[in-house]
C-alpha cells in the first residue's frame, strides 16, 4: 500500500496535464511505515528540459536526477520509495517496457492523461518473483 | 581505507536491509567487489555474467558518474562514500503487448533448426530468444506485393515472422521487375501473390503464408485486417491508403506506412492508440490527378527497396518491443540528395476517425472520398471529344490522308517510344503550337493512354481552334498493342 495526500495526487495529475502530450515523471520521497506501507512525504517533479534525450532513451529519470533525489531524501532521513509517470492517451497500466525495467520495492504510480485531461490514477509494484506488476492499493489521506 | 556504499531502496533487501554498507578499498572496483563478497545476493544485481557493472546500475563518487571518471578504477578517499543509483526507465508501450497478439500471449518454442537459422538475432541481447519467439508468434499483413511489398516480404520472411498475409490482385508485368524484386522474369503473367509466396517460402519455409487474391475493399478489409497483429501498407493509391488507415484505427492495429515517388520516399507508423494516424497527417486526399502515381511519374527502382526495408525494420521493432518506432514521426528520404529528415507528427484531437469525437465510425466508399468516381466519369464521358482507334489511325495513314499527328507527352517519354510522323508537343506547350495548326486538316492527338491528349483537345477548342480533332483511344500503349508491337510499352 502507498499513502499520499490529496495535494500530492493533485500535483501529479497537474504535472501530467501540463506535459501532455509528452510523458511526465517524478520521484516519490518518503518513508516505510511500521506496517510496511509506503508513505509519500514529498514529490520531486522531473523537469522536461531534457525531454528529447529522455524520450530517445526512454529513461524516465536520468541517473543524475536519481542521484540528486537519493541525496535529498537521505539528507532528510528519508528514502526514494517510488516514481510516477504519465501515459498520454493511454490507459494507466504498466507496459511491457515498464516491466522490463522495473526494480523491486519501489512503487510505480501511473496517471493516464487522455486528450490533455488526467484520468485513471494507479500504482504498481513488482511481485516477489519480479515477473509481473501487481496493482498496489493507494490510500489518499492526510495533508499538511 | 574505509568507505561507505549507499544502497538504494530497491537493493536493500539483498544487503541485509542496510541503507549503507561499510567496506574497505581504495577504488570503486575494490569496494564493490568486497560488497558483493559480503552480500552474494547483491552481486547479480550489480554485475553481469562477465563481472561488468550492469548497464542499469550507475555508480557515483563525489556526485560524478564513475563512467565519466575512471570507471571501476576511480579512486575513493578514506571515509568517502559511493552511491549506487538505479536507472529508472519506463513509459507507455510503443510495441505490441503479448496480450494483443492475435495468436495469443503464449510464445512458441524455437526448434534446433530455427535456433541455427536465427543465430545472428539470438546473439543480439535486444532480440534474443524471447524476441525471436515473439517474431514467430506474430502475424503481419502486407497489403500489396509491389515495390514496397517486395523487400518487406523478403526481409520479414527471413526474420522469421510466423504468419505472413499477402493481399494483391495484380499479375506480374515485365515493367514491375525494375523494382519488385520478389518477382522474377519467369513470373511474368503469374498472379503476384503466387510468385510472392514462392519467393517467401524459398527464403524461409517456416513462414506460414496466407494469400488473398483480391483487391482490398470496404467490404473485406475489416475481416482480413482483424486476423493480423501488424499491418504494412505497401499500396500506391489514395483510396486504399485511407481504407487501410481507417480499418487499422477501427481495429486498433499498428499501420506501418511507406510511400514513394520518383526519388523521394516517406515512412511512418500510424497507431491511433499511441499517436497520429494517416488522417491526422493528411485529413483530405489531394484532388484527383494532382499527385501522379509511379506509373505516370516514374520511380527509381531502388527507392522502394529502401523505404520497404524501413517498413520491415519498424515492423520487427513493434513486435520485439525494442527501440523507438516511427510513431508520431514522419521520415522523409531524398535519394538524390541522400538525406533523411524527420517531421514530428501530433495526434489531431479533431481527426474525423481517431479524434475525440469521431465522425467516421465505419468504413466508407473510398473511391468517392478521393473523388475518383467523378474523375473517371470526366475522362470517360468525352464531352464531345472524338476518338479513333489505333487500327483506324493506321488505316488513315495507309490511305495517305494528310492528318496532323500530335504527341502530347514529355521529351523523356518520346525518347522511350514514338509513333512515326508524330510531332512532339509537351502538355505545357500545347498553346504555343496553336498557330501551326490548320483547320483544313484533321488533327490526331495522343499521349501515353489518353488524359493528356483529351485535355489538349479541350484546351485548343477553348482557344478557338475550329479544326477537327481526334483523340487516339488508349494512347501509344494501345498503338503498340493493336498496330505496332515494336513500339516499346512503358
Amino acid at each position: 500500500m502507498i499513502q499520499l495526500t490529496p495535494s500530492h495526487v493533485q500535483s501529479i495529475r497537474q504535472h501530467g496535464e501540463a506535459d501532455f502530450p509528452h510523458e511526465c515523471c517524478g520521484i516519490l520521497v518518503g518513508i516505510f511505515g511500521e506496517d510496511g506501507a509506503k508513505q509519500v512525504r514529498e514529490i520531486l517533479p522531473i523537469s522536461n528540459a531534457r525531454e528529447e534525450e529522455a524520450k530517445r532513451n526512454r529513461f524516465l529519470i536520468t541517473a543524475e536526477e536519481m542521484m540528486r533525489g537519493e541525496k535529498l531524501a537521505r539528507a532528510q532521513g528519508m528514502d526514494v520509495i517510488g516514481f510516477y509517470h504519465s501515459h498520454p492517451d493511454h490507459p494507466a497500466k504498466p507496459s511491457q517496457f515498464d516491466l522490463d525495467h522495473a526494480w523491486p520495492i519501489y512503487s510505480y504510480i501511473i496517471v493516464s492523461v487522455m486528450g490533455g485531461q488526467s484520468a485513471d490514477f494507479t500504482s504498481w509494484e513488482l511481485d516477489p518473483e519480479g515477473e509481473a506488476f501487481v496493482s498496489e492499493e493507494i490510500l489518499e489521506k492526510g495533508g499538511e | 581505507m574505509s568507505v561507505s556504499v549507499q544502497i538504494p531502496t530497491a537493493l536493500r533487501s539483498f544487503a541485509g536491509g542496510q541503507a549503507a554498507v561499510d567496506v574497505n578499498g581504495s577504488t570503486v572496483g575494490e569496494a564493490l567487489a568486497q560488497l558483493a563478497d559480503a552480500h552474494p545476493n547483491l552481486r547479480k544485481h550489480l554485475f553481469n555474467d562477465e563481472g561488468k557493472l550492469r548497464s542499469f546500475v550507475n555508480v557515483y563518487v563525489n556526485d560524478e558518474d564513475i563512467r565519466h571518471q575512471q570507471g571501476t578504477d576511480t579512486p575513493v578517499a578514506d571515509g568517502g562514500s559511493i552511491l549506487i543509483v538505479p536507472s529508472i526507465a519506463g513509459g507507455s508501450p510503443a510495441s505490441l503487448e503479448p496480450s494483443q497478439l492475435v495468436g495469443g500471449a503464449e510464445l512458441p518454442e524455437l526448434t534446433p533448426e530455427e535456433i541455427t537459422r536465427y543465430n545472428r538475432h539470438l546473439i543480439l541481447p535486444e532480440v534474443g530468444v524471447d524476441g525471436q519467439r515473439k517474431l514467430k508468434q506474430a502475424s503481419v499483413l502486407m497489403i500489396g506485393t509491389g515495390g514496397l511489398g517486395a523487400p518487406l516480404g523478403m526481409y520479414l520472411a527471413a526474420a522469421g515472422i510466423g504468419r505472413l498475409g499477402v493481399v494483391d490482385f495484380d499479375v506480374v508485368d515485365s515493367s514491375n521487375l525494375q523494382r519488385q524484386i520478389i518477382h522474377g522474369s519467369r513470373d511474368v503473367g503469374r498472379p503476384k501473390i503466387e510468385s510472392a509466396r514462392d519467393c517467401i517460402q524459398n527464403i524461409n519455409p517456416h513462414v506460414n503464408v496466407e494469400t488473398y487474391e483480391t483487391r482490398l475493399t470496404s467490404d473485406n478489409a475489416m475481416d482480413i485486417i482483424r486476423e493480423y497483429d501488424v499491418i504494412v501498407d505497401g499500396t500506391d493509391n489514395f483510396p486504399t491508403r485511407y481504407l487501410v488507415n481507417d480499418a487499422c484505427v477501427l481495429l486498433n492495429k499498428p499501420n506501418v506506412y511507406g510511400s514513394i515517388f520518383r526519388f523521394e520516399g516517406q515512412a511512418s507508423v500510424f497507431w491511433a492508440e499511441k499517436g497520429a494516424c494517416y488522417r491526422c497527417l493528411y485529413p483530405e486526399p489531394p484532388p484527383p490527378g494532382l499527385v501522379p502515381s509511379c506509373a505516370e511519374g516514374g520511380v527509381l527502382g531502388v527507392l522502394p527497396g529502401i523505404i520497404g526495408t524501413i517498413q520491415a525494420n519498424e515492423t520487427i521493432k513493434l513486435i520485439i518491443g525494442r527501440g523507438e518506432p516511427l510513431i508520431n514521426r514522419l521520415l522523409l528520404f531524398d535519394a538524390l540528395g541522400m538525406s533523411f529528415r524527420e517531421l514530428k507528427l501530433r495526434k489531431d484531437p479533431d481527426c474525423p476517425i481517431c479524434g475525440t469525437n469521431p465522425t467516421v465510425t465505419e468504413l466508407i466508399d473510398y473511391e468517392v472520398f478521393c473523388g475518383l468516381d467523378q474523375a473517371s466519369n470526366v475522362t470517360e464521358s468525352d464531352e464531345g471529344v472524338e476518338e479513333i482507334t489505333p487500327t483506324e489511325l493506321k488505316r488513315r495513314i495507309d490511305d495517305g490522308r494528310n492528318d496532323v499527328l500530335l504527341d502530347i507527352r514529355e521529351p523523356h517519354e518520346y525518347a522511350i517510344a514514338r509513333i512515326p510522323g508524330a510531332k512532339l508537343v509537351p502538355p505545357a506547350q500545347v498553346m504555343d503550337h496553336l498557330g501551326e495548326l490548320s483547320p483544313d486538316r484533321d488533327t490526331v492527338l495522343f499521349c501515353r493512354v489518353g488524359p493528356r491528349s483529351i485535355n489538349a483537345i479541350k484546351e485548343l477548342r477553348a482557344a478557338g481552334f475550329s479544326g477537327r480533332m481526334y483523340n487516339l483511344k488508349g494512347g501509344i500503349l494501345a498503338w503498340s498493342d493493336e498496330v505496332d508491337p515494336s513500339v516499346p510499352k512503358y
